[in-house]
């Protein structure tokens, strides 16, 4: 689960981790109330109002309705106009933002609509470097990853300079030690004062990350101010979604507005779908013959409308929502159910086929193969149901039935 | 001869709720040898099995069975009582690594982890716990292990495997049937079947599979299937190429995956343009091994990479 760079910064500070001061807003009229004690409380004329999507490469971003528009704004009228022209400003820029879609390197042509924004004090930067904590899968353990390369999108500098990052694997009985995180601080070049301060925020960041089971946190840029603080200027984090159950103040924070609606009704049912651009709607048990079904009716000539898992153990009404799901696609053409029942039942998945026809209706060509665990009364059901359904023998040969059914 | 699991494999089951009451009960009408169960809060019952075996199973045996397992409170008394060498863990998510490190503590050969949905920092300790263990994990998030014939440890259905000469290891559940089965009906076979699941952590990899089917005497070949996310494929591409004298074939999944999305999998993502299918594959084909172009093609692919 991601949240907002708001909503991390919260979690940041709370922990003792060091960002700017900074307020959320909805509306215009929030974003424009929060100057005054913004500055009054930063003492810096100097105010930043920022786009909050769950996507990165905001700076660069534009607006589809403002193409010389960008998603971040520094707002420096106040350095000479003083308040209220930083309230004139942000209520220009606000008006704009809100409710506009901003289009960035990391959403796709389609970009994302922007509904809340966040108004950040001025920071007179430094330095800035790169930092995260994630899964290193090859070692089973979270690492620490770090970069002098501040700014840059770390894929990037992995390519060009791999030399400019710095790793330390954190051993998760004990967490990161103070000597790495003095070996990361010397390592980026950071002294004194300054290098003590970082290697605080290394530790409270590894502290964090295993204490609110993230996936990521990722802080880029990092600074160190003119004053030599070391503070997140922008912050990123997601979460574990198998582990949100004991982090229900993490749950809570979850901002659907952001998420495909049909795949946030696809997991609340227990399901896990994914939209693609094709026309061919896919249903199918397990992950990876999901994907293998998508790659096949691709193979074949065809183009998959979606992925959908039904997981390992579904009933009835999770077929049902799933068939739903799936038809009110528009551009769903056929639908092809590819069944290898292992904990799934045969049996259960054609009763769940045929009460979602019943339920929800067929319009379209339906297509199924289903082999594995009780395979021979998952047939009966079907052909015994006077269901309009084709019946396949292999995923390849219903891959090419179903695509030969929508040409 | 096989790998990890076979007749003399006695197996535990950790976790006794819908699904482990379930495929406990397939595995003993497959002949599994399942000599007890571990569920706290039924200590000291015992639960009762019986049905018509499976004839695709262990040969050799009545047409029916009656079997009833000793409930035990922790995996460490289930052992001294029954000399269990083996479990199977189907304890929920937020319990299932636990219930792995218990099963190393007590010193079991093997633990597969049927469980999906365990939280990665969860595995991470785990993980740490079993380095100094004798114990092998398979899974989480796995359909488990079955020797044809001999021993079936998880959730796959018996009757699509038949004893043979290929060793088949992967990441995911139904893609693993489907390897099987067209190995079956190609009548080639299958020493041992292991999935090792689709989480980003997970206690055995494709190395260390490839490394026991090439010692193991019986197994000719081996096909591996691997999806995005990752490079343990990468990875098992150069152990091949390096270390393996049996011919391997192989298929990925995922060609069609957008980046940044999650594909069911915890561990199935293509992110900063790594883990893609296509560089799986290109490392694959490189280090010699055999690729179905899709997932009906994978029986086709082993049969010529035995030649």
């Amino acid at each position: 689960m991601k949240v907002h760079e708001y909503q991390a910064k919260q979690i940041m500070s709370s922990r003792g981790i060091p960002v700017p001061l900074g307020r959320m807003a909805t509306t215009v009229e929030e974003a424009v109330a929060a100057v005054r004690p913004l500055l009054e409380e930063s003492g810096n004329p100097v105010v930043v109002l920022k786009s909050q999507i769950h996507a990165g490469g905001r700076g660069k971003g534009t607006f589809a309705e403002h193409p010389d528009l960008r998603g971040v704004n520094v707002i420096t009228d106040g350095i000479e106009g003083g308040p209220e022209a930083t309230e004139a400003k942000v209520r220009e820029l606000a008006a704009k933002m809100l409710g506009s879609t901003l289009i960035t390197i990391q959403t796709g042509a389609e970009g994302k609509v922007v509904n809340r924004l966040y108004l950040e004090q001025g920071i007179d930067i430094a330095r800035e470097l790169y930092l995260a904590v994630l899964l290193d899968r090859s070692v089973s353990r979270n690492i620490v990853m770090a970069s002098t390369e501040g700014g840059m999108e770390i894929e990037k500098v992995a390519e060009e300079t791999p030399e400019k990052i710095l790793r330390q694997e954190i051993d998760p009985a004990f967490g990161l030690a103070d000597f790495q995180a003095n070996e990361l601080a010397h390592g980026l070049g950071i002294e004194g004062d300054a290098g003590q301060a970082f290697a605080r925020f290394v530790k409270a960041l590894d502290r964090a990350a295993t204490e609110l089971d993230t996936d990521l946190i990722e802080i880029n840029p990092l600074v160190i101010t003119d004053g030599g603080r070391v503070m997140a200027l922008d912050g990123k984090m997601a979460f574990d979604d198998n582990a949100l159950f004991r982090h229900p103040e993490i749950a809570e924070m979850r901002d659907e507005t952001e998420e495909d609606a049909a795949e946030v009704a696809a997991k609340e049912a227990g399901l896990s779908y994914i939209k693609l651009d094709g026309t061919i709607g896919c249903l199918v048990n397990g992950a990876g013959l999901a994907m293998a079904t998508m790659d096949t009716i691709q193979h074949v000539g065809g183009e998959p409308a979606n992925f959908l898992d039904v997981g390992g153990g579904a009933d009835e009404e999770q077929v049902t929502t799933a068939f739903q799901i799936i038809t009110r696609d528009p551009a769903v053409r056929g639908i092809f159910v590819n069944i290898f029942g292992g904990i799934m039942r045969c049996d259960v998945i054609a009763a769940g086929i045929v009460s979602a026809v019943k339920t929800v209706g067929l319009s379209v060509p339906l297509v199924v193969r289903l082999e594995g665990t009780n395979v021979e009364q998952g047939k009966k059901i079907l052909s015994e149901s006077g269901l309009d359904v084709v019946a396949a023998d292999s995923l390849r040969d219903g891959a090419e039935k179903i695509v030969g059914l929508v040409a | 001869m096989s790998i990890l699991v076979g007749k003399d494999t006695r197996v535990l089951v950790q976790g006794l709720g819908k699904t482990g009451q379930f495929h406990t009960d397939k595995a003993i009408a497959y002949g599994t040898q399942m000599v007890g169960a571990v569920h706290p809060s039924r200590k000291g019952s015992v639960a009762h099995f019986e049905g018509e075996v499976d004839q695709s199973g262990v040969p050799g045996r009545d047409d029916t069975y009656s079997v009833d397992l000793p409930v035990f409170a922790t995996v460490r008394e289930a052992v001294a009582e029954t000399g269990a060498n083996a479990s199977v863990v189907y304890v929920p998510p937020p319990f299932a690594a636990d219930a792995v490190m218990e099963a190393a503590a007590a010193g079991l050969d093997l633990v597969v982890a049927i469980t999906e949905g365990v939280p990665v920092a969860d595995m991470i300790k785990a993980k740490r716990y079993l380095a100094d263990k004798a114990t092998r994990l398979v899974g989480p998030n796995c359909p488990g292990v079955i020797t044809p014939g001999e021993c079936k440890i998880g959730i796959m259905p018996g009757y699509i495997h038949e004893r043979g000469r290929v060793g088949v290891v992967s990441r995911s559940g139904t893609l693993t049937y489907e390897a099987v089965y067209q190995l079956t009906l190609n009548d080639l076979g299958q020493t041992t079947a292991v999935g090792i699941g689709g989480d980003p952590v997970n206690g055995t990899n494709f190395v260390d599979m490839l490394r026991m089917f090439e010692d193991d005497p019986e197994t000719e070949g081996v096909i591996m299937i691997g999806e995005i996310g990752g490079t343990a494929e990468e990875d098992a591409a150069e152990f091949v190429a390096t270390s393996m004298s049996k011919p391997v074939a192989g298929f990925i999944a995922g060609t069609t995956a957008p980046p940044g999305k999650r594909m069911g999998h915890a561990g199935a993502i293509v992110s900063g343009g790594k883990g893609t299918a296509a560089a799986k594959i290109e490392a694959m084909t490189s280090a010699g091994i055999v690729m179905a172009q899709t997932p009906s093609d994978m029986g086709e692919a082993m049969a010529r990479a035995l030649g």
